[in-house]
């Protein structure tokens, strides 16, 4: 479904990603993980030609994305949805409008059907009579589900979700988790999770990429990667810092 | 010496990277104009906000400049005994500079601030790159309907600012200043030539454009939060104003050699 080959990034002097390599098979849901600030966003923001590489391929069905201009872009980005982190819902648009933006820009104007399918994907997130509120009387939890709705109303093949748990209590992120897990089981999609709560990650992951110092450091299942003796790993894990580390093993 | 020459430079270099911007948008603009289809909705709710919602600040604006340029011309003139030609010198300056720079500057402070804060914010929120990330190209669904509603809008705010200037300065004249009706009438219908109407309307049309590629390329690179909004906003009020000032006296050159002033 995707494939990423030696992608870098730069920016202002600092280099974020110094060569990913990445593949995502059809079906599959890839948890990315590592610290804040390592360029896990950016990272997605390139699978769905938001930034451009200074170097590197990224595969998308067999179409390599990189280089193509805005316009070309369109026709891939109708396979990908994308849940961004603060839901970056249109904020003079209620739900209804937001969730069905995407089918009126695709040319469907039958109030009918755009209520039914506005309707249905609420069901599927669980959101129920929210359609006339407006972006700004939501909680933060269901913000993520109305831009989840938005993403996924074109049925798109592959889904990214920029961390979707973040800034929400447990039993919010974990409806979160549910929805995620219950949408690639119910409509087959592809899934790729950028997020820093490793409760997310082994809640919804069948694989487990962590990005490092610009490069995937690991990539394996989440069993493999709760065994693992690296260090580095470790820490990430537990949520231990290198002073935390020293001192343990100091005494 | 060196560092003085490098400020420069960068500030040369900014400049003419931030025109390169601004000109690219606009022919991505027209490009998309003439290629893509319109979103009608979005082309009627920026007539509202550009056409209509402007319309109290550009009668007021043109009522009392009308009024005040009517009497300091009137103050002047009959010193030396023509003070009926207050309105033949009243109309030609509203229809050919005051109308046009005046309702220039008016709408960008109000117009152009708004399209600059909203975009700005739009992009600072993610909701550009969700724009983008659900297939639409922010040009067509953002520059386009403000472009071509600016492009409409703006000639008959002129119109419409010239019109009250003048109706104003007539009444002041013959009202308070008791000059004799028929005589201002008589001149400012002499001296006053279509030409001079198609002049103010042209600029209107230049200052429109200027404004609204200003404005959408000041939202579209803001950053860094609410601060980058305001930041984009102001720098959008005073870039739209400056080039409204600088490129009316090149418009006036320009515009002078294909339609003359005076009574010819």
């Amino acid at each position: 479904m995707l494939t990423v080959r030696d992608l870098m990034k730069t920016i202002d002097d600092q280099e974020i990603l110094r060569g990913v390599d990445l593949d995502v098979a059809h079906g599959e849901t890839l948890a990315i993980i590592g610290r804040s600030g390592g360029g896990k966003s950016v990272l997605l923001k390139h699978l769905v030609g938001l930034m451009q590489p200074d170097a590197g391929d990224i595969w998308i069905e067999g179409q390599n994305i990189t280089g193509l201009s805005e316009r070309q872009l369109s026709a891939i980005r109708q396979k990908i949805g994308i849940l961004f982190q603060g839901a970056a819902l249109f904020d003079s648009m209620t739900v209804a409008e937001n969730i069905a933006f995407p089918l009126r820009e695709a040319g469907e104007r039958d109030p009918k059907v755009l209520r039914e399918k506005v309707r249905e994907m609420l069901d599927v997130v669980e959101l129920e009579g929210q359609e006339e509120k407006m972006p700004e009387s939501l909680s933060g939890g269901m913000k993520k589900r109305v831009g989840l709705a938005r993403s996924i109303i074109r049925r798109p093949k592959c889904v990214l979700y920029d961390e979707p748990t973040s800034g929400l209590d447990p039993v919010v992120a974990d409806s979160i988790n549910r929805l995620i897990r219950r949408l690639q089981k119910r409509l087959g999609m592809t899934s790729i999770v950028v997020t820093h709560d490793m409760k997310s990650a082994f809640d919804v992951a069948n694989h487990i990429a962590y990005l490092h110092e610009g490069r995937i450091y690991f990539y394996g299942t989440p069993i493999q990667f709760q065994q693992t003796s690296d260090p580095i790993l470790e820490d990430f894990l537990l949520g231990r810092s290198a002073e935390e580390r020293e001192d343990t093993v100091e005494s | 010496m060196a560092r003085l020459f490098n400020a420069l430079g960068g500030t040369f270099l900014a400049f003419f990277q931030y025109l390169g911007e601004v000109v690219l948008l606009a022919a991505d603009t027209f490009r998309s104009i003439f290629t893509h289809k319109l979103r009608w909705k979005l082309f009627l709710d920026q007539i509202v906000e550009i056409g209509l919602l402007s319309q109290l600040v550009v009668v007021i604006t043109g009522g009392f400049t009308g009024a005040v340029f009517s009497a300091q011309t009137f103050f002047q003139f009959n010193k030396i005994g023509m003070g009926s030609a207050t309105g033949a010198v009243v109309s030609v300056a509203i229809c050919r500079e005051l109308g046009p720079v005046l309702t220039a500057l008016m709408v960008a402070g109000r117009v152009g601030a708004a399209m600059s804060a909203e975009i700005g914010t739009m992009k600072v929120t993610e909701q550009i790159d969700a724009l983008r990330a659900l297939a639409v190209y922010p040009t067509d669904y953002l520059v386009v309907p403000r472009a071509l509603a600016m492009m409409v809008s703006m000639p008959l705010l002129v119109a419409e600012c010239i019109a009250v200037g003048i109706a104003a300065g007539y009444f002041i004249a013959i009202f308070m200043l008791e000059i004799n009706g028929t005589y201002y009438m008589a001149n400012m219908v002499r001296w006053t030539r279509n030409r001079d109407i198609i002049m103010g309307l042209s600029k209107a049309f230049c200052f429109g454009i200027l404004i609204v590629f200003i404005s959408c390329q000041k939202g579209l690179s803001a950053r860094e939060g609410a601060v980058g909004v305001g930041r984009a906003t102001t720098e959008a009020v005073v870039n739209s104003s400056l080039a409204v000032l600088i490129c009316n006296f090149f418009l006036t050159m320009l515009l002078n050699i294909i339609y003359p002033a005076g009574y010819q």
